[in-house]
């Protein structure tokens, strides 16, 4: 078996609001092996953006362990997680998060400039296929395709990981599809390994590996025996 | 294009700020009205102080200063043998009345002595026009600038001065300056006269001869080693003197002119301090609310930033520069504003200071300094809104803001049954909503209302302390003094000239009070027992009855003498025969100019061992007889001057519109400026906050008018609200401003009139309209389209 980029074991994470806890993940066992495209799958409430948000180094959990490769995120401090997230992460966000006063290609060189050795940014903007729209800004683009500019962004560093929450949740099927597209092309060319979470089932079909959560909990972990492309999913 | 050069960041920095550009200017423009003023009032303080070291150090000015009656030149050699002592140089000096062409009321000339040959040893006197006096002619003389000015007069001209009852002739051959008069101010005035008070250098043989002093002097001036002691070298010459009538000898920082001028640098160095920076301070607190609002519209991509493995260092950094980017250009445009207005400035003091020369010199000091002051405050401004945006966990800032709670507000609970149109409900809800921006807003415009009224006050404040001095405290139309102290029978004298109505006596006595180690030589005011014209008065409790067997002193002498009611003092007398006492303070009162002690006149005169005796006599004139008056009065033997409460007056006022009248209106067109940029600065912020709910709206199918309503109604209720809170700022703020601003020479009361807070609301109400108009002609560009679809 290949060998694991994230191991969390146990994991908790309670959110205090006033008098009111919220119990988000209630003791979490979740692997992530290298080269592997994993899909989290679960209803709306379930934990899914918790518990990526922990591995990416956003979040920190209330108990438990994570592990990326051998370093223990659980006891790293803030400057040591931003450190981490610079030099090892890529993250989508469901909302794209782009800065809006910089251009398609200067979103992509935001990160560039701090990692060593990244891609051109023109080159990870090729590679979603927005070679042509690199000097728009986002409010002159599309939904679509500022979520493939923040794939650009995330995958420029040349990351390790590559963590997307709901990419395509803000999307229609097409343009969806086209923003997939350009996630597995990352994962198969540059051999990244990617976790998408979505709550769209149908979407599963393209991994290796599909882990679902339900109320906190893992609910089951399913390997796909044989992944299908993008253009064959069922929406 | 130098916008590719820049790392991405700076081009994220560069591209917000031009997004929110009017914002910045507004913001940019307060700072620079701060700097503005920083620069004009300091480097006016800074090229006086400057101009005045080089010319005391220039003209030989004096350290230490005494006068006698009279005493042998024998006694030179003695007072070089003083310690610390390098140079001594005695003269004749004495006050005369003149007759000046073209002036009815009666002027008083001050003569003091040439040497026959060369220069004064100390004291240099500068020849600003004609020639030096020839020692053969004794009817030659130089003549103080500012008086020739004030008479048009040149050398050639010649004038009368009643010398010993005798009138004389004396001819101007040339203008001079001296460091002793850089301000001239007469003896026992308040403010300078320079109409009826001149300054006359003439042949010390010719003077000497008509006040019988030959082969002696009546005045002393002393140069020091530089780190002598000056307290050392009085206490060793004031008992060379006193066998010859010395009546106290002064360091430098007590001369008239030289503390006048002092006085006035260290005002104007409170005043173009602490003002300024208020109105910084006022511009870091808007920066402060445009920040956090405009960061709170940047949380999602702070937080995006974070995830992409920026930290919080770097962004913090990033928003500290977008202050410090605003405030280096306002202060840029600040210190090239000041150093103008600053030059324009320094002609007004020219015009009552008098040194050879005055030159306006921005320091790079003061522009370095100015500039860093209002970078520093920036970025205080900042930081506290940057820290708190960056400080927020990234998993956080990426979940969309909750959807704020709203209630149905207590004003349409309270009025239930009337329905609200919906405009006022969704104002008032807003509001309501969050309580505590709305109170922010409410600061930030009530300091435009706040800086309007320090700005304004200080009209107000300036004919209250007229009032105070020339309505309240003065009541006498005239003083006349006498050169010697006369018997009561003087009083009589006064009374039987033309016009005099009511006569008051008054003997003052020079003393000089001792206290422990600290002392003071002034003139003790010896009034009756309830002055009616010479009224001595507390600014909180009224006219003030003297009490018997005790000193009333101004508060602010008690400080300096750091003595209180019921404390001891030492006074010692400086003429006649010079007894010395311990007295009782009695009572210390608020009052509003100079350093006063008052006694009752028999407590004086019981003090001195004398018979009842005057030195002045205050009076009240039948205004038709006035011209007589003056005429028999000038005539009148052994009278050394006579002031008259009209000329003081107005020699206050002109002073006033000279100096304060510009430094107010800078301070109100700054202050104007100001409220403008904070207001419009509100208005700004809740349009970038509002416009997506506003453009949702508007997509609903709501017009231009009814949401320009909903923003523009808010700015109104919080302008309203602001504008009673920015009167109560106001007044703390004048208070503040006071406290650093009293000194020896004036104590001000803060106060304004309600028509200056209407003038303030005025202007304000003015900018919010103005600035509801800038922001209505944004909402009718609103991009519906772009506002929705980009998440911010
Ligand atoms: N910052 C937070 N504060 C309080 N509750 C939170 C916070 N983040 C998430 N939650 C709660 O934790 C639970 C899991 O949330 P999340 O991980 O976002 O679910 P998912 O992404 O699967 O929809 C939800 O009930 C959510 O309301
Ligand atoms: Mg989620």
């Amino acid at each position: 078996m290949r060998p694991a980029i994230f191991t969390a074991r146990g994991v908790t994470k309670i959110y205090e609001m006033g008098e009111v806890t919220v119990q988000a993940l209630r003791g979490v066992d979740f692997d992530l092996f290298e080269g592997e495209f994993l899909v989290l799958l679960g209803p709306s409430g379930s934990g899914k953006s918790t518990l990526l948000n922990i591995l990416g180094g956003l979040d920190v959990p209330t108990s438990g362990e994570v592990l990326y490769r051998d370093h223990n995120l659980t006891q790293a401090d803030d400057a040591a997680l931003t450190l981490y997230r610079r030099d090892h992460v890529g993250f989508v966000f469901q909302f794209y998060n782009l800065i809006p006063s910089l251009t398609a290609r200067e979103n992509v060189a935001l990160v560039t400039e701090i990692v060593e050795a990244p891609m051109q940014p023109e080159a990870a903007l090729e590679l979603v296929g927005l070679g042509h729209r690199l000097d728009h800004f986002p409010a002159q683009l599309s939904g679509g395709e500022q979520q493939r500019v923040a794939i650009a962004r995330a995958i420029a560093k040349r990351p390790e990981v590559l963590l997307c929450d709901e990419p395509t949740g803000a999307l229609d099927i097409t343009t969806g599809s086209l923003v997939l597209e350009a996630i597995a092309r990352v994962n198969r060319d540059l051999g990244t390994a990617t976790a998408v979470i979505t709550h769209n089932a149908a979407i599963a079909g393209m991994a290796d590996r599909v882990v679902r959560l339900a109320d906190g909990r893992v609910a089951g972990v399913h390997t796909n025996s044989q992944k299908i492309s993008v253009s064959e999913l069922q929406w | 294009m130098l916008l590719r050069r820049l790392r991405i960041l700076d081009r994220k920095l560069v591209r917000d700020l031009w997004a929110m550009r009017g914002q910045a200017l507004a913001i940019a423009v307060v700072v620079g009205a701060g700097v503005t003023m920083f620069v004009t009032y300091l480097s006016n303080f800074d090229s006086l102080q400057r101009t005045r070291a080089a010319y005391y150090e220039e003209a030989r000015f004096a350290d230490v200063f005494a006068s006698l009656t009279r005493a042998p030149l024998s006694l030179e050699p003695r007072l070089r043998e003083l310690p610390g002592v390098t140079a001594v140089d005695t003269r004749v000096v004495a006050d005369v009345t003149l007759d000046v062409p073209a002036m009815t009321e009666p002027a008083v000339g001050r003569l003091i002595s040439l040497p026959d040959a060369g220069e004064p040893r100390l004291n240099g006197v500068y020849l600003r026009s004609g020639r030096w006096i020839d020692p053969a002619r004794p009817d030659e003389v130089l003549a103080s600038e500012l008086f020739c000015e004030e008479h048009g007069l040149a050398p050639g001209d010649s004038l009368t001065a009643i010398i010993n009852g005798r009138r004389r002739r004396l001819t101007i051959v040339g203008v001079a300056l001296s460091p002793e008069y850089v301000y001239a101010i007469r003896p026992g005035e308040i403010v300078p006269d320079t109409r009826r008070f001149g300054i006359f250098w003439m042949n010390r043989r010719a003077l000497a001869s008509a006040f019988n002093m030959e082969g002696g002097f009546n005045d002393v001036s002393l140069a020091l080693a530089p780190g002598a002691s000056v307290g050392e070298a009085i206490a060793a010459l004031d008992p060379l003197l006193e066998p010859y009538g010395g009546r106290g000898a002064i360091p430098q920082g007590l001369q008239v002119s030289a503390w006048t001028l002092e006085n006035e640098l260290s005002q104007l160095q409170t005043f173009g301090f602490l003002v300024p920076l208020i109105f910084l301070g006022v511009a870091a607190f808007i920066l402060h609310i445009a920040l956090t609002r405009a960061l709170a519209l940047q949380r999602a991509q702070i937080a995006a930033m974070k995830a992409l493995g920026y930290s919080n260092g770097t962004l913090a950094w990033h928003y500290i520069k977008w202050a410090l980017v605003i405030a280096a250009a306002g202060a840029a445009g600040g210190v090239v504003l000041g150093a103008w207005l600053g030059a324009q400035l320094i002609d007004l003091y020219n015009e009552f200071f008098r040194f050879p020369r005055l030159s306006y010199r921005l320091s790079a000091g003061v522009a370095a300094a100015s500039v860093a002051g209002s970078l520093v405050v920036a970025a205080l401004g900042a930081q506290a809104a940057v820290r708190r945006a960056v400080r927020l966990p990234p998993a956080e800032a990426m979940r969309p803001e909750a959807p704020a709670r709203h209630r149905r507000s207590p004003i349409e609970r309270v009025s239930t049954g009337v329905a609200l149109p919906l405009a006022a409900r969704m104002v008032l809800r807003n509001l309501e909503r969050q309580p505590g921006r709305a109170l922010i807003s409410v600061v930030g415009i009530a300091f435009a209302v706040a800086v309007l009224i320090v700005g304004m006050a200080f009209i107000d404040v300036m004919d209250a302390l007229m009032n105070e001095q020339f309505t309240r405290l003065m009541r006498q139309d005239a003083t006349v003094g006498f050169v010697e102290p006369r018997s009561a029978r003087a009083v009589y004298d006064v009374r039987h000239l033309p016009g005099v109505m009511e006569t008051e006596p008054m003997r003052t006595v020079p003393a000089r009070l001792r206290a422990g180690s600290r002392t003071r030589t002034l003139a003790i005011t010896g009034l009756p027992d309830a002055p009616r014209l010479n009224r001595v008065i507390d600014r909180e409790r009224g006219p003030v009855t003297l009490p018997r067997d005790g000193l009333v002193l101004s508060r602010m002498l008690g400080e300096v003498l750091a003595v209180g009611p019921g404390d001891e003092l030492q006074v010692e007398v400086l003429e006649g025969r010079r007894p010395v006492q311990r007295m009782r303070v009695a009572m210390l009162i608020d009052d509003t100019l100079g350093l006063n002690a008052y006694m009752r006149i028999e407590d004086v005169t019981r003090l001195l061992r004398e018979g009842d005796t005057v030195s002045a006599v205050a009076l009240t004139l039948d205004p038709a007889e006035q011209e007589r008056f003056y005429d028999q009065v000038k005539a009148m033997p052994a009278v050394g001057g006579v002031s008259l409460r009209e000329a003081t007056l107005r020699n206050f006022r002109e002073m006033m519109a000279e100096n304060m009248n510009l430094q107010i209106s800078i301070n109100v067109i700054f202050a104007a400026v100001i409220a403008f940029g904070v207001v419009y600065n509100a208005a700004r912020v809740s349009l970038s906050e509002r416009s997506r709910e506003l453009a949702s709206l508007r997509v609903m199918g709501f017009t231009r008018a009814e949401i320009s309503l909903m923003l523009l109604g808010e700015l109104a209720v919080l302008t309203a609200a602001a504008l009673p809170v920015g009167a109560l700022i106001g007044y703390l703020l004048g208070q503040l401003i006071l406290l650093g601003f009293n000194n020896e020479m004036y104590r001000l009361t803060f106060v304004f009139l309600p028509g200056t807070v209407a003038w303030t609301w005025l202007i304000v109400i003015l900018a919010a309209a103005l600035s509801g108009l800038a922001v209505r002609r944004r909402l009718d560009r609103l991009d519906l389209v772009a506002v929705l679809k980009t998440q911010e």
